[in-house]
């Protein structure tokens, strides 16, 4: 009775995740491996058409290549600014820590598709909000083409994985103890040492899950490409959309997917054990 | 501490304005007099709201998403309760890689997710249904729902169980009068943030919804690739303020950022 009791808890999930998540990415899988036609639909054989036709085609390449560098992109957004931020989050009094907390990290919960529509409104071709912005500062000479621009993705899309690293960053930051750095001003220290001895290198773990968030959601964010990038700038799960509802092509679809998949899945392992093994003595 | 000087303040100001920019203008061009998409300035109006209920696909997509949420999140719940008190309580072969499957749906994009669900739902011939969406949507909402009902069982007090089963309680009397009141709090804010994750999920469930069960946001998007105009955005102030109150809600009742960053120290 007593060794059964966790299993039989644990049952109703079980059975829901074995029926309804294990079960069809194992579909998903076989799926790749279909033959597909025009006029035949899927037929369910074993060959290796869809991977070969993915793998060859300067297309798809491409495809993958932008999403992946606009991942990047973002990452390097959220790391050089969410960083800093959750820094100075962190050094607020209480009232405003609380409230500016709420400001930052609130967005998270608001549907992405506003949020989306939003940047969509901002940029509004040459005459946006932004670019008049920038120009009345005399950032820029010439408005930016954002919509329909990677440039346009990446903007939008750092705003919405902003919070990711803020909260990454902020959890790594309430193990610093305040009197460390005290310590380091005390015996001399200015304060661009005391960031970059004292602070940043006990940020960095907070930084390094932060991105690994922030890429592999960047990596395979849906809605902001589809609305910002339009109909013909292509990302990875805005292409696998296109063959499963557009073009029907079903097996060609799940084989984007599944390579998006597992590339993500291999960066998130990697970069996991390499944080762990780097930082594994300051959480020892 | 040292307090945060004049160039900190600036750099925060900043990205307080940048994190807020989308979400402001979208409210600020929902209130347009205008029959095309303008930025209001002196003159207000609310015809754009009073158009939404001309437009009766958002209606039904509105009371599609509401119903989703509420079904989805109380069953992830009710799912999660014993789940948890399993991993909380037990230390049992398989139990990291239970745990690690409950939460698989964070891990795996929900692109791929909407994939499958697509494939299995139209081979086992609930493909575009409700009950497909609400299936799929317990398995997304699950691990906030276990987070917060995990984070409840392993608070809770052994003593004050020990202490009913020693004044002769039976196992039933004590789950019924002592343990689930206790992590009732946990399991109602479990259900808010379930709730809120599904209400605006909208990246898998575009892949699962038929033309009769869209939700509110699928509606938005498809909307929205073929058109921007000011009804698309007095519909998504309307999703803002619902989620915005209940965020504040969450707030005062179980504290956002104990709701997001988790227990802190000694969360592992």
């Amino acid at each position: 009775m007593k060794t059964g009791m966790p299993y039989l808890l644990s049952l109703p999930a079980l059975l829901l995740f074995g029926l309804v998540v294990i079960v069809p990415l194992g579909m998903t899988v076989a799926l790749t491996f279909h033959d597909w036609g025009q006029y035949k639909g899927i037929d369910p054989v074993f060959i290796l058409k869809n991977w070969r036709e993915v793998l060859e085609d300067s297309y798809y390449w491409e495809v993958f290549g932008r999403t992946f560098k606009i991942a990047i992109f973002v990452t390097l957004l959220t790391a050089v600014f969410g960083a800093p931020e959750a820094y100075i989050l962190n050094r607020m009094k209480s009232p405003w820590r609380g409230f500016f907390l709420l400001v930052i990290l609130g967005p998270l919960l608001i549907s992405v598709v506003a949020r989306t529509l939003g940047w969509a409104l901002l940029f509004g071709g040459n005459s946006g909000l932004v670019n008049k912005a920038l120009m009345s500062a005399g950032l820029i000479s010439a408005p930016i083409p954002f919509m329909f621009t990677e440039t346009g993705m990446v903007v939008a899309l750092a705003h919405v994985m902003m919070p990711y690293m803020v909260l990454a960053v902020w959890a790594a930051l309430q193990r610093l103890d305040p009197q460390i750095e005290n310590a380091a001003v005390a015996l001399g220290a200015g304060p661009i040492t005391v960031l970059r001895r004292i602070v940043l290198p006990q940020a960095m773990p907070g930084i390094l899950s932060g991105a690994v968030i922030v890429f592999s959601l960047a990596a395979s964010a849906f809605a902001t490409p589809a609305i910002i990038g339009g109909r013909r700038l292509k990302v990875a799960s805005t292409l696998a959309y296109d063959e499963f509802l557009n073009t029907l092509n079903w097996p060609l679809g799940a084989t984007v997917a599944i390579i998006l998949l597992a590339v993500l899945a291999t960066v998130v392992i990697l970069a996991n054990r390499l944080v762990e093994r780097r930082y594994a003595q300051v959480f020892g | 501490m040292s307090k945060n000087g004049p160039v900190a303040l600036a750099f925060h100001t900043l990205f307080v304005i940048f994190m807020l920019a989308p979400i402001l203008v979208v409210i600020w061009v929902a209130f347009t007099p205008e029959g095309y998409l303008s930025f209001p300035t002196d003159r207000w109006s609310l015809r754009w709201f009073y158009a939404i209920a001309r437009y009766p696909e958002f209606v039904s997509a509105f009371w599609q998403s509401l119903m989703l949420g509420s079904i989805s999140s109380a069953i992830a719940v009710a799912i999660s309760v014993p789940a948890a008190l399993a991993l909380a309580r037990y230390r049992f072969k398989g139990r990291e890689a239970f745990a690690a499957l409950f939460m698989s749906p964070l891990m795996i994009p929900y692109i791929v997710l909407g994939i499958a669900f697509l494939r299995f739902f139209t081979q086992i011939g609930i493909g575009g249904t409700f009950t497909g969406l609400v299936l799929a949507h317990i398995v997304v909402v699950m691990p906030f729902a276990l987070r917060l009902t995990l984070a409840s069982a392993v608070g809770l007090d052994r003593a004050i169980e020990h202490a009913a089963v020693s004044l002769g309680a039976s196992e039933w009397t004590v789950l019924k009068r002592i343990t689930l009141p206790l992590v009732v709090p946990g399991l109602a804010s479990g259900w808010a943030l379930a709730f809120i994750n599904s209400f605006d999920e909208v990246t898998m469930t575009v892949f699962i919804a038929g033309p009769g069960t869209a939700t509110l946001p699928v509606r938005m998007f498809l909307y929205i690739q073929d058109n921007i105009d000011p009804l698309v955005t007095s519909v998504s102030a309307c999703v803002i303020a619902v989620t915005v109150a209940g965020m504040v809600a969450l707030d005062r009742a179980y504290g956002l950022e104990r709701l997001l960053v988790g227990r802190g120290r000694d969360g592992r």
